[in-house]
């Protein structure tokens, strides 16, 4: 079929526009649908983003924390408060990424209706992936707010809180999306969750420091997404930025690019037959 | 003699909406389109008629390349799938078989999704709206959240949401599957007005009636491809004849009336109560006594796809 037989086959006065990859049209379009969807759900998601932190400060910054005063220089409530952020952003992104993905995909059959209009495979993960982050970058913050009001100080590094959030949210919202490609059932989750999740939140320096583990646990520790988040969000809510973090986002980003890319080839071979 | 016509008698040498040359998929050892032929000329209403298990959903989804095909050239619009199908897809609308509208908004809410997925410019996605809340006869229920909709209405919906961008081909599978007869009406009419201002329209359905009153050109699917195409008069006289006898009695009678039709080489097929034997006009004095009555597409459709259910 020549460009030019296709060209004459389109009606006058109406320039059909061409359509690329990744395109902007396309992101804005799905996630317009999560917009509308968060309209009606922000409520309920707030709350719990907000209802979870303050438990983990009640129970263990004021009831843990009065055997612990301080981890370093740091006020044991002030430690757990930022570490929360690690644990809001991964449960706000990886579960998102799985349990919505699957419902999505499996019930509602969101995605086939969306497939069957101009939007590729790669567009559709990639904009349900960025607006999880998104969300997930700024619910990690309200464990910050809370923690206020237990006596942590604001700080001007607190500001890249949300991007930190953004990007390790990015890999773990593709890290769900992934799961749910392969998952048979919604109940297969209950593996990750308790077996990679769980694990996940705990030793990354959340509720007690890494370097306090046995010397193997410890290693393994660094290759977790999360301990690197932590250690970002510690090191900028505390306005000690140093040359390790770039270690620590370099860490990130690769781990967000290459759940990006897992998600959707994964994801895709089962859209698509 | 003129030169031989398409079917409808109506020269076009314009690129076809489709095109489908030895299409095959296979799942497994299971081949579900098996070296499909297809051409759905431009401004058809184009019935795609087969028993369940035929091949048509499958089809369907090839032409939105949700389904690639192992073998074979497909072409919509003039664009080569799968390569160029998101071009394709932005010029065309889709109504699916089954139900996957968002039941968390509202038909206003999906309408604007599909408005921003298939480019309606933002000046225009407030018209294009309200053009599709009209065509799905919803305005009154914009802001009314799919969950309380009834069937029929998120059907009509589902209509409405392929047309968001008027597209200038529509791919209905199964439009009207499961609806009571009221709305299957409703729906009907408002495929033969697609048809009418110039949409070219390709239907996949099981129902005969629906392909007879509205298809052009009828193809008739049979285990992955198609066996049988014209308009659905041509098919009936191809493959039913004129007419159709008739013949009612008791189950014994109608076994030795199909054993006669068979000795003397008679198409038949069981219609119910009744032995129906094809092509009556044909009949010489052997025929037994019987009700004539013209030959309609079941009879064909029956004749080519066989009696006995997979």
């Amino acid at each position: 079929m020549s460009a030019a037989a296709t060209t004459e086959e389109r009606p006058a006065g109406a320039p059909a526009r061409r359509v690329g990859r990744l395109e902007p049209a396309a992101l804005a379009g799905v996630m317009s649908r999560d917009v509308s969807i968060f309209g009606r759900y922000w409520k309920a998601t707030t709350f719990s983003s907000i209802v979870q932190p303050t438990i983990y400060l009640l129970a263990f910054g004021l009831g843990f924390g009065s055997l612990v005063k301080y981890v370093g220089p740091v006020k044991y409530v002030e430690y757990v408060a930022t570490g929360v952020v690690a644990t809001a952003v991964l449960f706000s992104s990886a579960f998102p990424g799985m349990f919505n993905t699957f419902v999505r995909w499996q019930f509602q059959r969101t995605y086939d209706a969306m497939l069957a209009a101009p939007v590729d495979v790669e567009e559709l993960i990639t904009a349900e992936i960025l607006w999880i982050s998104f969300r997930a970058g700024v619910y990690g913050l309200a464990p910050l707010f809370v923690g206020f009001l237990f006596g942590l100080k604001p700080e001007p590094g607190m500001l890249l809180v949300p991007l930190i959030g953004f990007v390790t949210g990015l890999g773990f919202a593709g890290f769900g999306v992934a799961v749910a490609a392969v998952a048979k059932t919604i109940d297969n989750f209950n593996y990750v969750t308790s077996a990679v999740l769980t694990p996940m939140f705990l030793v990354a320096g959340t509720f007690f420091p890494v370097s306090s583990l046995p010397a193997g646990v410890s290693t393994v520790a660094q290759i977790n997404p999360l301990y690197h988040c932590v250690q970002l969000v510690r090191d900028a809510s505390f306005g000690q930025l140093g040359p390790a973090d770039i270690g620590h986002a370099a860490f990130l980003i690769g781990f967000a690019l290459l759940m990006w890319r897992v998600a959707v080839a994964q994801l895709g071979r089962r859209l698509i037959d | 003699m003129p030169p031989a016509e398409a079917s409808d008698g109506i020269e076009d040498d314009r690129l076809p909406a489709i095109s489908i040359r030895g299409a095959v998929k296979r799942y497994g050892s299971i081949v579900a389109v098996n070296g499909l032929d297809l051409e759905v000329r431009q401004g058809l209403c184009f019935g795609l008629l087969g028993p369940n298990g035929a091949g048509k959903s499958t089809t369907m989804r090839m032409l939105t390349a949700q389904t690639l095909a192992d073998e074979g050239e497909i072409a919509v619009l003039g664009y080569q799938l799968p390569r160029e199908s998101k071009q394709a897809r932005l010029e065309m609308g889709v109504v699916p078989q089954l139900d996957n509208l968002d039941v968390e908004l509202t038909v206003r809410q999906i309408l604007m999704v599909f408005a921003r997925l298939y480019r309606v410019p933002r000046a225009e996605r407030p018209a294009a709206i309200e053009r599709a809340l009209e065509i799905a006869n919803l305005g009154p229920r914009a802001d009314t959240i799919v969950r309380e909709l009834s069937g029929g209405m998120r059907r009509r919906l589902l209509v409405g949401r392929g047309l968001i961008h008027e597209p200038r081909l529509v791919l209905l599978d199964e439009p009207t599957v499961g609806l009571d007869p009221q709305v299957r009406q409703e729906l009907w009419s408002l495929i033969d007005n697609l048809r009418t201002s110039g949409v070219t329209v390709l239907m996949s359905t099981h129902y005969i009636e629906e392909a007879e009153r509205l298809a052009d050109t009828v193809a008739v699917m049979s285990g992955g491809r198609i066996i049988a195409q014209g308009t659905p008069a041509e098919l009936v006289l191809a493959h039913a004849g004129e007419q159709v006898l008739e013949v009612y009695g008791p189950p014994e009678h109608l076994v030795e009336v199909a054993e006669l039709a068979s000795a003397n080489g008679w198409a038949s097929r069981r219609s119910g109560p009744a032995v129906a034997i094809l092509r009556a006009e044909t009949l010489d004095g052997l025929a037994p006594d019987g009700v004539r009555r013209p030959a309609n597409l079941e009879d064909a459709f029956v004749a080519l796809t066989g009696e006995s259910i997979e």
